[in-house]
């Protein structure tokens, strides 16, 4: 194992989930048998067609992949440096790649005969996604959000209602994404036969931090593709935001041993990585811990205690980040920055003006890094950015910041 | 020989069952706590399980979260639970201490350094929520090694391919979950519990004890009467929580350990 590691970053987990150091299997005794059974039906699945055939027939109808891959010319024009193209992702079905995830996901509770599935969220757009997949397919759903997430993603918890979702609004804690997920693993510790949980980011014990690049790899193995197509090459740089960091994981996973591919993964710094750690810059600002099955980065105090985070985005509102990409970030394949509130916010409106998209807080943040490093480029170096969300959740957020009050039908600025 | 291993040994030649009771380090806050902790023993506790505060305790209902949240407000550390154990070994040597909660604190204090300061503290065993048998390297063997029992959970969704996994680099004594679900939540039911306290037992030698979904005094005696003992958390945690004197709580804790030792 230690060889093929060596030769390839493509080859992880180890047999016991471990990427390096990071990743493993720290849940309860309780839900371990539920996990092994879990990883023993997708290794089953992976190999067996009928599943993909599954998959890639709603990947195709239902959620409309592949998504396109589009050359951004005034963003491009703009910026005066590198080309930049954007992966398309936010033109999914339900507006982000969570779906890409979450078909497959349900796909196999069905196979495991699960009628009950559980799901986080932070922004929505997986709860949103899961709500989607199990209205389709007929199925119990229930999404746990913080109760703060609640408040400022208000549209998102209407569309998961609308769609026959039961949505728990999370109390403890600072009622952020952490503490959904705390709350969705209590749940799943209390219903063990019946519930399936499906975890909306490459976070988790193993198997999930594999199985959900699996199954959101989908969005790099078609930007290698549509780039061979566009430009006869492979992209010299992939940007992606992270919070849990699945839209990354799947953008990169494929292009891991394509050693000329720089790979920039773009946390979220909030008010800026500092002391006061008002930020959800795991790797930047963190440091190895364990929670929530797996080892990881974390921003944790002295004493091993988990921090809140602090974002803008409620997606990326996480104080931890999927155990691959600390691994990358140890070995040093991919890089890891930081992109503040205000630096994310500039680029959605830069991205709402000159390309006609209005992006997602999310990947505001991953724009934000493109802007930053595209005009000292040059330009025939191709830059390849998930545009992993659209931004309709968010605009009240943004209406906010921007000192527009949204309550005034005609529309004046507020002062 | 443990503390842990000294104190069944002795029940059992006693012939009595096991009373476990569970509070949580710091809560409300540190005084308070240690007076708890000292007056158990007299209240009839055979062994303390002392809850390390944790802030994403993942596997406890809303009582032991609130009651973490109130330790960790109050200044609480690993630390300064370390401390609580030290300043109740000052007068008493022989009550076990577990030390229950989740691996982070611990991890991130260092391993090495955290199994030599909690046997100095007079900490006997640990249970680690979080740890199942997949990752006995972390911190299961390691404790062995130090002298320290590590005591492992088994649930009902621990079947009988599992169970010798389980059981594997158990010492002091197995924790039967009774429920699936979290702490403070269901009801444990002797007649679901007997048959799987049998099934273990004929697998091991260490003395079973059940918790979870035990809250009162007649709860305590039929679980504690088809096992080798029983644990109540929630319930005392709770009576903490709602700011009644130490000497209620106490009170309120003899009744459980008296249901127990009647069984």
């Amino acid at each position: 194992m230690a060889n093929d590691l060596f030769n390839s970053f493509m080859s992880g987990p180890d047999e016991n989930g471990r990427f390096g150091i990071f990743g493993g299997r720290f849940v309860s005794e309780t839900l371990m048998p539920l996990i092994l059974e879990l990883q023993e039906e997708y290794e089953k699945a992976k190999t067996d067609q009928t599943f993909w055939d599954e998959m890639n027939d709603l990947w195709t109808h239902y959620v409309g992949r592949p998504s396109p891959l589009y050359f951004a010319e005034r963003l491009t024009e703009r910026l005066g440096g590198a080309k930049v193209y954007l992966k398309r992702d936010e033109l999914n079905h339900t507006g982000a790649h969570k779906i890409n995830n979450v078909l497959g996901q349900i796909i196999l509770a069905r196979r495991m005969g699960k009628t009950r599935i559980i799901a986080e969220t932070g922004a929505g757009q997986h709860g949103v996604a899961t709500a989607t997949v199990c209205a389709k397919f007929g199925l119990k759903c229930i999404v746990y959000m913080g109760a703060h997430d609640v408040q400022r993603q208000a549209p998102n918890v209407f569309r998961m209602r609308l769609l026959g979702a039961e949505v728990i609004p999370v109390t403890s804690g600072r009622g952020t994404l952490k503490d959904a997920m705390n709350d969705a693993l209590r749940d799943w510790v209390t219903n063990v036969r019946d519930t399936f949980y499906c975890i909306g980011t490459v976070a988790g014990p193993h198997p999930y931090p594999a199985m959900v690049r699996d199954f959101q790899s989908i969005i790099g193995k078609e930007a290698k593709e549509q780039m061979m197509a566009a430009e006869g090459r492979l992209p010299d740089t992939l940007i992606a935001a992270i919070g849990g960091g699945s839209n990354a994981m799947g953008l990169f996973y494929p292009f891991l041993d394509d050693k000329s591919v720089n790979i920039i993964g773009v946390e979220a710094g909030g008010r800026g990585v500092n002391e006061k750690m008002e930020h959800c810059a795991s790797l930047t600002g963190g440091r190895p811990g364990v929670l929530h099955g797996n080892r990881t980065y974390l921003l944790q105090d002295d004493d091993g205690q988990i921090l809140e985070g602090y974002s803008i985005s409620a997606g990326l509102d996480y104080p931890g980040i999927g155990p691959e990409h600390s691994w990358l970030h140890e070995v040093g394949r991919a890089q890891y920055v930081s992109i503040t509130d205000k630096e994310a916010l500039e680029a959605f409106q830069l991205s709402c003006e000159c390309e006609g998209i209005i992006p997602a807080l999310e990947p505001s943040h991953a724009l934000a890094h493109v802007m930053k490093i595209a005009p000292e480029l040059p330009k025939d170096h191709l830059i390849c950015m998930n545009m992993c969300g659209r931004g309709d959740k968010d605009i009240f957020t943004v209406a906010k910041h921007l000192g527009f009050d949204m309550s005034d039908t005609e529309g004046r600025t507020a002062d | 020989m443990t503390r842990i291993d000294a104190k069944f040994a002795a029940l059992n030649t006693a012939g009595r069952k096991a009373f476990v009771a569970y509070v949580m380090a710091g809560d409300p806050d540190f005084d308070t706590s240690l007076d708890v902790v000292k007056g158990l023993p007299s209240a009839g506790v055979d062994v303390i399980e002392l809850g390390l505060p944790f802030t994403d305790p993942m596997a406890d209902g809303p009582t032991i979260q609130l009651a973490g949240q109130r330790a960790l407000d109050a200044g609480m550390t690993l630390e300064r639970t370390l401390d609580l154990a030290r300043r109740f070994r000052e007068t008493d040597d022989t009550t076990p201490i577990v030390l229950m909660g989740y691996y982070n604190p611990i991890y991130n204090r260092g391993v090495d350094t955290f199994l030599v300061d909690a046997k100095a503290a007079g900490i006997d065993g640990l249970i680690v929520v979080d740890l199942p048998p997949e990752e006995d390297e972390e911190l299961c063997i390691p404790a062995q090694a130090a002298g320290l029992n590590f005591i492992r959970l088994a649930t009902p969704t621990t079947d009988d391919k599992r169970l010798p996994r389980v059981l594997q680099n158990t010492s002091g004594f197995v924790y039967y979950v009774s429920i699936t679900g979290i702490t403070g939540a269901g009801e444990a039911d002797s007649v679901d519990v007997a048959p799987e306290v049998s099934r273990i037992k004929s697998k091991t030698d260490l003395p079973v004890i059940v918790g979870f979904g035990i809250n009162t005094p007649e709860k305590s005696r039929a679980i504690a009467s088809v096992a080798d003992g029983a644990v109540v958390g929630s319930a005392i945690v709770s009576q903490i929580g709602a700011g009644k004197p130490v000497e209620e709580v106490l009170a309120f804790v003899k009744t459980l350990s008296d249901g127990a030792h009647s069984a």
